[in-house]
């Protein structure tokens, strides 16, 4: 029997996974907005844009502390996002390429400052970006008696403040995402508002890939929040979610990352992802296999409705002849729905297959002459109140027929001259 | 001697490429979608792992045929995310990237412990080198280059509609989707080749950056590519031209020898930042698009405005007098609208210079061309008061403001037409003396500031 929780079985894996969980949550509590403002590659423009900071940051301080080097980045992150806003608004760049043009320019430069100063000192640009997640709980420091990975001291009050400062502004911050015209007529200012949140974005980024490098923060900023964006419609829920679901994703990635042995921030990404991908498919009000399903079942309905009302339209025509199933498939334009429909509606009752073919039960009547009545009303009303000719007013009504429901009918009638006959000169039945 | 052919081998490569990616990014950039090519770049690395650990060997064509096959997996997955969910397009590239790149990451774990030693340098195709450049690599840049103008070319009609107005182009019939992906699809197989030469940043670099910076110059598709091209090409050979040993040779010394380790600089880099600069001298200069251009032309016409403000109120007050045109205490102009007195003094001498008014003595007396001026800017200020009081309903003591913002704009065959109307309708009051000019003046809706 394999041990599923083995990989669990030890203090560095724990150690390891609060690290990468803490991030997760720091990354996806801001991610939510950047989602919502469709600026999900800020993260990505902004891990690349610090790197001069970094370098300048050593280079006036001499050393390898975190503390300049953690405000030489957030100082050039603010920087590049000014950067960015300012060749979009000015320049009339747009948004995206705006974004590209300034951090991928910052990172040639801080690579140009790294050869020019620092080529004496080993820059290992992979560990950038993979990060050093597997070695976290090895590098430790004794907090009241209990050995704590440095980098969650780093991580834990960054996320401490995301907390706070989103739970201060949550209602600016939510308005100004949604509508910035309204936070500005509400008297609070939105650009104030993006500044802030670019804050928490530079700080959060950089507090991160110190810890677990730039792929998992790039990914932990959007795959979460946009795991929640599909599942919830609230933005409290949304911001939930996205932190479960980054909590989950450093669980997961974890354990992929001890079965297989492989890199723990890149399995925590694909974890992420993976969630992702689950809520793509089965969403139940957004995802994939619900909305396939919702359309299957309105265009199920819309054929079942065809069908009664065409052999309807075929007995009050001639009441001797019926059609037979082939044809009336054919006539609907073929397609397994149609076959669909109509042992559907063999099943319902409402029609029954005979020798001569498809015969209407008196319930299917019932409901094929409320679906004429509707449709024969609707191009009535077409043609007394929107003035269309004979000639245009069937397909309308053919697509509206399926929608009126008992009021609309009911105002119909009263809007109507003659609610006995229709343009065309046939009976509107009685439905 | 050796140093100088080395570097043009180098620097016809690095020119093909950034000329061929200059174009292929313009129609990125135009569709919004610039990011797509760093999420090309990224989503290249699960590729180059999953061919080296089929192949088994750093084979450079099974590596880019890798690269190439996720990075369209990738364009796919965007499309897909974007038509059938609510993720927007934006986060659709970002998870893309972030996933694709994490699973990179992790194949390239698994190579490293299950191909010892045999692996060595699979992620330097993230970084590029430059300097690796040999003639097959050139060769290789021809003819893709070749290919990418080709299908630019034969596509071009295509290409344009879709990256103005793909409904349009939707409506027309063509295949938008496989357009759209033929497109970007270009965009992968340019990034692809370009890759293992200059790593993922430079890449993303270099297809967004030259189209941005040709866009400042022009208006048309057209003369966008060609310049996106010319403006990639020209900062790749200048970027490598810099990072080479030649300026050292022309100059006798090295102009970018800065800093602690003056050794040569790497080329990607160099070739990034030349473009920047083009991108920002752009942004400052260019005739139209460009910020200074923008500021000359709100400058003047804000110089017009207060000009034409202060000749209709020359003309206000002198209206009583005419025909006799009355010498005016400047510190009355000044007070008039409550105007500052340096900003009237200097518009006063520009106006001067123009020959529209006379100055003596502190006093300001409009010339006879300074009244028809003044006088037609007044009928343009009434007319369009009395059509805000007639037309819009708009009650008197409310047009004299909603008028001056607009009075500047007003072409001249609108404002005719607007008192032609208004006299047929009887709706014009004339000013009652016709001795003045312009004739038919007509009167203020509302009362003027004593």
């Amino acid at each position: 029997m394999i041990d599923l929780f083995e990989p669990f079985r030890s203090t560095t894996a724990w150690w390891t996974i609060a690290v990468g969980a803490t991030t997760n949550v720091a990354c996806a509590l801001v991610g939510c907005y950047l989602v919502l403002r469709r600026m999900s590659l800020m993260g990505d423009a902004l891990a690349h844009a610090v790197l001069p900071g970094l370098v300048l940051a050593f280079l006036f301080s001499g050393t390898l502390n975190i503390v300049p080097l953690f405000f030489g980045a957030v100082t050039v992150g603010l920087l590049a996002t000014f950067l960015i806003q300012s060749l979009h608004q000015y320049g009339r760049v747009p948004a995206d390429a705006s974004m590209g043009v300034v951090f991928t320019s910052m990172f040639a430069l801080g690579v140009v400052l790294i050869k020019r100063y620092l080529s004496g000192i080993h820059f290992d640009a992979a560990c950038v970006y993979e990060g050093l997640l597997q070695f976290v709980a090895l590098n430790t420091v004794d907090v009241a008696g209990l050995e704590v990975p440095r980098t969650l001291l780093t991580i834990g009050p960054v996320l401490l403040m995301n907390i706070l400062v989103i739970a201060l502004f949550w209602k600016e911050l939510k308005i100004s995402s949604f509508d910035a015209n309204l936070a500005s007529a509400m008297g609070f200012s939105a650009t104030f508002m993006h500044y802030l949140l670019m804050v928490l974005v530079a700080v959060t980024t950089v507090a991160s890939f110190e810890a677990v490098g730039s792929i998992l923060v790039v990914a932990m900023l959007i795959v979460p929040a946009a795991t929640a964006h599909l599942l919830c419609d609230r933005l409290g829920h949304m911001v939930i979610l996205a932190c479960l679901a980054g909590v989950l994703s450093a669980v997961g990635g974890y354990w992929i990352a001890r079965v297989w042995n492989v890199n723990p921030a890149g399995s925590m990404t694909i974890a992420a992802g993976g969630l992702y991908g689950l809520a793509v498919l089965f969403s139940p009000r957004h995802g994939m296999i619900s909305t396939i399903s919702r359309n299957l079942q309105t265009s199920l309905r819309v054929t079942c409705e065809d069908i009664l009302a065409m052999l309807y339209r075929v007995e009050e025509t001639d009441t001797q002849h019926r059609l037979d199933t082939s044809s009336a498939v054919q006539a609907l334009g073929g397609g397994f729905v149609s076959r669909w429909g109509i042992s559907a509606l063999v099943r319902r009752r409402h029609i029954v297959r005979t020798k001569q073919g498809l015969q209407l039960t008196d319930t299917g009547r019932l409901a094929a002459k409320s679906l004429v009545r509707s449709h024969r009303l609707w191009e009535a009303y077409l043609v007394q109140h929107l003035g269309l000719p004979l000639d245009h007013i069937h397909e309308p009504a053919h697509r509206v027929e399926h929608f009126i429901d008992e009021k609309l009918r009911h105002n119909l009638e009263e809007v109507v001259d003659d609610t006995g006959r229709d343009p065309h000169g046939r009976d509107i039945p009685n439905g | 001697m050796l140093a100088t052919s080395i570097t043009f081998k180098v620097m016809m490569g690095t020119t093909l490429l950034g000329a061929t990616a200059g174009v292929v990014g313009s129609y990125a950039v135009l569709r919004r979608r610039a990011l797509v090519s760093d999420m090309l770049a990224h989503a290249a690395l699960p590729g180059i792992c999953l061919a080296f650990l089929i192949v088994g060997a750093r084979d450079i064509f099974a590596l880019s045929i890798g690269a190439l096959a996720t990075g369209l997996v990738g364009l796919l997955l965007v499309t897909v995310l974007c038509r059938w969910t609510r993720t927007k397009e934006d986060a659709a590239i970002g998870i893309v990237l972030s996933t694709f790149f994490g699973a990179g990451v992790v194949l390239l774990s698994f190579a490293q412990r299950h191909h010892q030693g045999n692996q060595a340098g699979l992620d330097t195709y993230l970084f590029g080198e430059i300097a690796a450049m040999q003639s097959r690599e050139v060769r290789l840049l021809l003819a893709v280059g070749t290919l990418v103008l080709l299908a630019v070319l034969a596509l071009h009609k295509e290409f344009k509609v879709l990256a103005f107005d793909p409904e349009f182009a939707a409506s027309q019939g063509w295949p938008i989707f496989l357009l759209d992906f033929g497109m970007m699809a270009l965009l992968a197989v340019v990034t692809v080749v370009g890759l293992p030469i200059c790593g993922v940043i430079l890449m993303a670099a270099l297809t967004i950056l030259p189209s941005a910076a040709a866009r400042f110059w022009t208006n048309r598709l057209g003369s966008l590519l060609l310049l996106a091209g010319l403006f990639g090409g020209v900062s790749a050979a200048v970027g490598t031209l810099l990072a080479s040993p030649v300026p050292q040779q022309l100059l006798g010394f090295n102009p970018l020898a800065f800093g602690w380790h003056p050794s040569h600089l790497p080329p990607g880099p160099l070739i990034v930042l030349t473009t920047a600069s083009l991108l920002v001298v752009s942004l400052f200069i260019a005739p139209q698009h460009g910020i200074a251009a923008r500021l000359v032309g709100e400058f003047r016409l804000r110089a017009r405005i207060f000009r034409e403000h202060l000749l209709r109120s020359l003309y206000e007050m002198s209206e009583a007098e005419l025909p006799a045109l009355p010498a005016i205490a400047e510190s009355a102009l000044v007070d008039y609208r409550s105007w500052n007195r340096l900003l009237v003094d200097w518009q006063i001498r520009r106006a001067e210079r123009r020959g529209l008014v006379e100055l003596k003595d502190g006093t300001i007396r409009l010339t006879p061309d300074g009244l028809t001026t003044a006088a037609d800017l007044t009928r343009t200020h009434r007319l369009w008061e009395l059509f805000l009081v007639e037309y819009a309903n708009i009650a008197e003591d409310h047009v004299d403001r909603d008028a001056d913002d607009v009075e500047h704009l007003l072409p001249q065959p609108l404002i005719d037409d607007l008192q032609r109307r208004l006299a047929e309708e009887g709706r014009l009051p004339l000013q009652p003396r016709v001795d003045i000019p312009p004739p038919s003046m007509p009167e203020s809706p509302h009362e003027l500031e004593p």
